[in-house]
């Protein structure tokens, strides 16, 4: 799906916690519709690096550039507005509504209508809603979640709320797609769902798609270029036959005894 | 009637009733709508779409997926050209759908979506037939370049450029279908042996489908739900014959998991069902019965039984008390109509449940409920269903009785033979079992069974599994197994005891059940296989197996039993996938613990090889408790 043309530029990038270097002048090309995975021992500042790119935290130093707009210094709401969406290592959903309403919040960036308008049943926050909610079916037909749309998300199994905050994230319609450990916690079955709708994700509509993951035959097997950190420091870059072989790699990540 | 061809049935729904709903799925949460009009619209792209593919007379198209409209609309398609539909089990394993799919010859292959074709790619060089591979759902298949592969669009793309070179033409080749025409192959799961197809034509469809409408009421606006596997008779039977003959709506439903809320959304005026799946509904009820307000608790245990009771003096044609009157109006009002209507089932004159004998208790609590469940029976070569019990004239375990159009007899030996014209046209390259099933125009079914006195059928066992103990005693093993699987706790059982002292028993438990029975004692468990060999269980098991023996005639008790490691699996070969056991091979592959049943041990070890996730083997030693029946209490413990 690589198109050759870079979508986002991060450029320098710094952040540090106390006296924490989390992240240290880490510069990454991410092209258009590629999947890149981040990888790297605990504490080597990958979710830091995520919390950079969607604003979560600004970074000390660097840029972050998307399609030519600067977005390091907006809030997360307007990064999101901007077309970068996420997922949280630990499920960030609202586990009191169900799946159809997780999903509708997820839409609320692209709601034009104030809060008055909605409030009347009738006219455009109804014709409104109703395309909402047809976007929101599309995703729910293609992570194949109909059977849980009217479930509170509080009562699902764990693989399936990781399935439901893809798709929280998916309804934003997002041009990059940050996933914080998606299979993190889920089994083998669900790991290779997961697996599957990232990569149809990326096919269906070329979002795309930066991930931090610690199975590395997930990571092998879906990303089209890796990154490796060690203490915040970006220590190697390549398809991942080339990380795979990179001698320093092989030190920090994957033990003296190299056994992928 | 009689003369007429599915595909002419459809002509003939289009012409009538062109904006009438015909078929129906729900998608993105919204049942969308087929009419008769649009039916036709999709037959005719997609018989003119294998036309330019050169598929033609005599060929097979395979068709590996859910219920879906489409599936309906490429059997009529394949059947406008004289061509047969082969309907192949959506979740069999690969060996068995290379079986199916190459020895029917299919040159054409229809799948649902990437996960069948997936498996037909990976199949593709045992497939040398093969030439053309359909798909519905592109979803993920972008970028698949396989030369096979072609998308359900672009073949009604092809179809639709025929028809505007050759107008008429798709109009002529309906009218060419004969009804002689077989129709479908319908591949059997038999219990032993690989699969045979059986080769249905249109007049045994039109005939089994008339059968049924002369005893039971189907009208062109009812209601079913299509949810069964399309290679199940029972779902031709209904979903394609039945509605393209009666001119009613199938709805198809959204996906396996939401079956039961599609059910409740639709309310289908007739449905069938295998008894798995009534079971799941009167756990379903259970459950939310434990869950509901206190109030509707009590109304529900006050009022129940006098429901059953009122249904059972019913079947047994006796009069109501007053009291019962009272009580069942009262029923109706607060219990059992709101649950009728939540089940889905508010609008239900007939269901229907068939393919295995039901439970009594089930059979029971649905009549109770008011829903007129019906027992029917059918052999896949008599296209379907051939026997039902009338209204009016419900019995406890029989299958009632034939319809009008089909004569029923017992051979000297007991085996049901039947004559009518649903009888198939015989089996697709497999003579030999044709003559063994076919004599002089009777269909020999297998089935070992009895008249009652009012001419109900009662069918006790497959024929060849009639069997003997070493002193001669005859046992049905069947008949014992079905009357274990009537508890909750047991899933399965194998009776075992030809030319043996006594009749033994393998049991698996049913996990669900038991872990809940396990876990409200708190009796802590691990695997399937560690809950299954808990003394506790044993105990459990041993109060079901001596509740059956009960009703068991004196020389067939069961005597010992063994609860098994493990489940027996259609992807092991233990059971068919309409979940039948095949004995000969559970025979021999567990003829270790049947030696055991019949020996002094009170364990028997077995070794099962584990394959984990991430391909690892290990072979794991488990020792397997046997326990004389009535010996319980002693022997607790082992």
């Amino acid at each position: 799906m690589t198109s050759g043309t870079t979508q986002l530029e991060i450029r320098g990038v710094s952040k540090s916690f106390g006296g924490v270097q989390a992240v240290s002048r880490v510069s990454v090309d991410v092209q258009k519709g590629q999947i890149l995975s981040i990888i790297g021992p605990n504490g080597a500042g990958k979710t830091t690096l995520l919390n950079c790119i969607s604003s979560v935290f600004h970074p000390e130093t660097g840029t972050i550039v998307l399609e030519g707009q600067d977005l390091t210094r907006l809030s997360p709401a307007r990064v999101a507005g901007r077309g970068i969406a996420r997922t949280f290592q630990n499920i960030a959903l609202f586990r009191g509504m169900t799946v159809v309403d997780n999903l509708m919040l997820g839409r609320h960036i692209h709601m034009k209508n104030g809060v008055f308008r909605s409030m009347l049943y009738w006219g455009p926050g109804r014709r409104e809603e109703v395309e909402h909610r047809r976007v929101v079916e599309d995703i729910i037909d293609f992570l194949e979640i109909e059977a849980i749309r009217k479930r509170p998300v509080g009562s699902l199994p764990y693989g399936l709320q990781k399935r439901v905050e893809l798709g929280r994230a998916l309804a934003l319609h997002p041009k990059v797609l940050l996933l914080d450990e998606p299979m993190g916690g889920t089994n083998h079955e669900e790991k290779e769902d997961m697996a599957r709708f990232i990569l149809d994700v990326n096919d269906e509509w070329g979002t795309t798609i930066i991930l931090i993951e610690h199975d590395m035959g997930v990571v092998m097997d879906i990303s089209q270029r890796v990154i490796v950190l060690d203490l915040g420091e970006k220590i190697a870059e390549g398809t991942p036959a080339e990380v795979k072989a990179h001698p320093q790699v092989i030190k920090a990540y994957l033990g003296t005894k190299a056994s992928v | 009637m009689p003369e007429m061809t599915l595909p002419q049935f459809l002509l003939k729904n289009a012409r009538e009733h062109p904006a009438a709903p015909a078929l129906r799925e729900k998608e993105k949460g919204i049942w969308q709508e087929w009419s008769w009009a649009d039916y036709l619209g999709h037959v005719r792209a997609f018989a003119l779409g294998l036309v330019s593919l050169g598929f033609g007379r005599d060929d097979k198209l395979a068709i590996l997926s859910d219920n879906r409209p489409q599936v309906y609309a490429a059997m009529v398609a394949a059947q406008v050209l004289g061509g047969i539909p082969v309907p192949v089990f959506q979740d069999a394993i690969a060996r068995e759908i290379q079986y199916v799919i190459d020895h029917a010859d299919a040159t054409i292959v229809f799948a649902e979506d990437q996960e069948q074709v997936d498996k037909i790619l990976e199949l593709k060089g045992s497939l040398p037939k093969v030439a053309r591979l359909i798909y519905e759902d592109p979803k993920g298949l972008r970028h698949y370049a396989d030369p096979l592969l072609m998308s359900l669009e672009k073949l009604e793309e092809l179809g639709r450029k025929l028809d505007g070179e050759r107008p008429g033409l798709f109009e002529d080749l309906v009218r060419s279908t004969k009804s002689h025409d077989v129709a479908l192959i319908c591949y059997t799961s038999g219990t032993t042996g690989a699969p045979k197809g059986a080769m249905i034509s249109h007049a045994n469809l039109v005939s089994a489908i008339q059968g049924i409408l002369e005893v039971e009421h189907y009208g062109r606006t009812d209601q079913m739900l299509a949810y069964l596997p399309p290679a199940w008779i029972g779902d031709t039977f209904w979903s394609l014959a039945g509605s393209l003959i009666v001119g009613c709506t199938v709805n198809c439903p959204e996906r396996p998991e939401t079956v039961l809320e599609n059910l409740r959304e639709i309310g289908p005026h007739f449905m069938i069902a295998p008894p798995r799946i009534w079971e799941n509904l009167v756990s379903t009820v259970q459950i939310k019965m434990a869950d509901a307000s206190w109030a509707k608790r009590r109304l529900y245990t006050w009022l129940m039984p006098a429901g059953e009771e009122a249904a059972r003096r019913a079947m047994e044609k006796q009069p109501l008390s007053l009291r019962l009157r009272i009580l069942r109006a009262l029923g109706e009002f607060l219990v059992f109509a709101p649950l009728r209507d939540q089940l889905g089932f508010r609008r239900t004159r007939y269901a229907y449940t068939g393919g295995a004998p039901l439970g009594p208790e089930i059979f029971l609590f649905f009549r109770s409920l008011g829903i007129n469940l019906k027992q029917v029976y059918g052999q896949t070569e008599a296209g379907g269903v051939s026997c039902v019990q009338r209204d009016g004239d419900i019995k406890l375990g029989t299958v009632g009785k034939p319809f009008p159009n089909t004569e029923v007899r017992l051979t000297e030996t007991g085996e049901v033979i039947s004559r009518s014209p649903c009888v198939f046209v015989g089996y697709y390259k497999n003579p030999e079992a044709t003559i063994a099933t076919l004599r002089d125009g009777w269909l020999y079914s297998g089935d070992a069974a009895l008249f009652d006195q009012d001419g109900h059928l009662i069918v006790i066992d497959r024929a060849k599994d009639v069997t003997a103990l070493a002193d001669s005693t005859k046992f049905a093993p069947q008949y014992i197994e079905n009357k274990l699987k009537f508890s909750p706790y047991i899933k399965e059982a194998v009776a075992v005891g030809q030319d043996r002292p006594y009749v033994g028993a393998m049991v698996n438990i049913d996990m669900e059940n038991v872990g809940k029975w396990a876990e409200r004692r708190q009796i802590a468990y691990t695997t399937y296989t560690d809950l299954a060999q808990k003394p506790e269980v044993y105990d459990l098991i041993a109060e079901e197996v001596e509740r059956v023996n009960r009703d068991l005639p004196d020389g067939t008790r069961i005597n010992k039993y063994v609860l098994l490691h493990k489940e027996l699996d259609p992807d092991d070969e233990e059971v068919t996938r309409t979940r039948k056991v095949r004995r000969g091979f559970v025979a021999k592959k567990y003829a270790d613990i049947i030696e055991a049943l019949y020996s002094e041990a009170r364990s028997v070890g077995v070794t099962s090889v584990i394959t984990y996730q991430d391909g690892r083997q290990a072979t794991v030693r488990t020792e397997l408790a046997i326990r004389r029946v009535g010996a319980a209490r002693e022997l607790a413990g082992v």
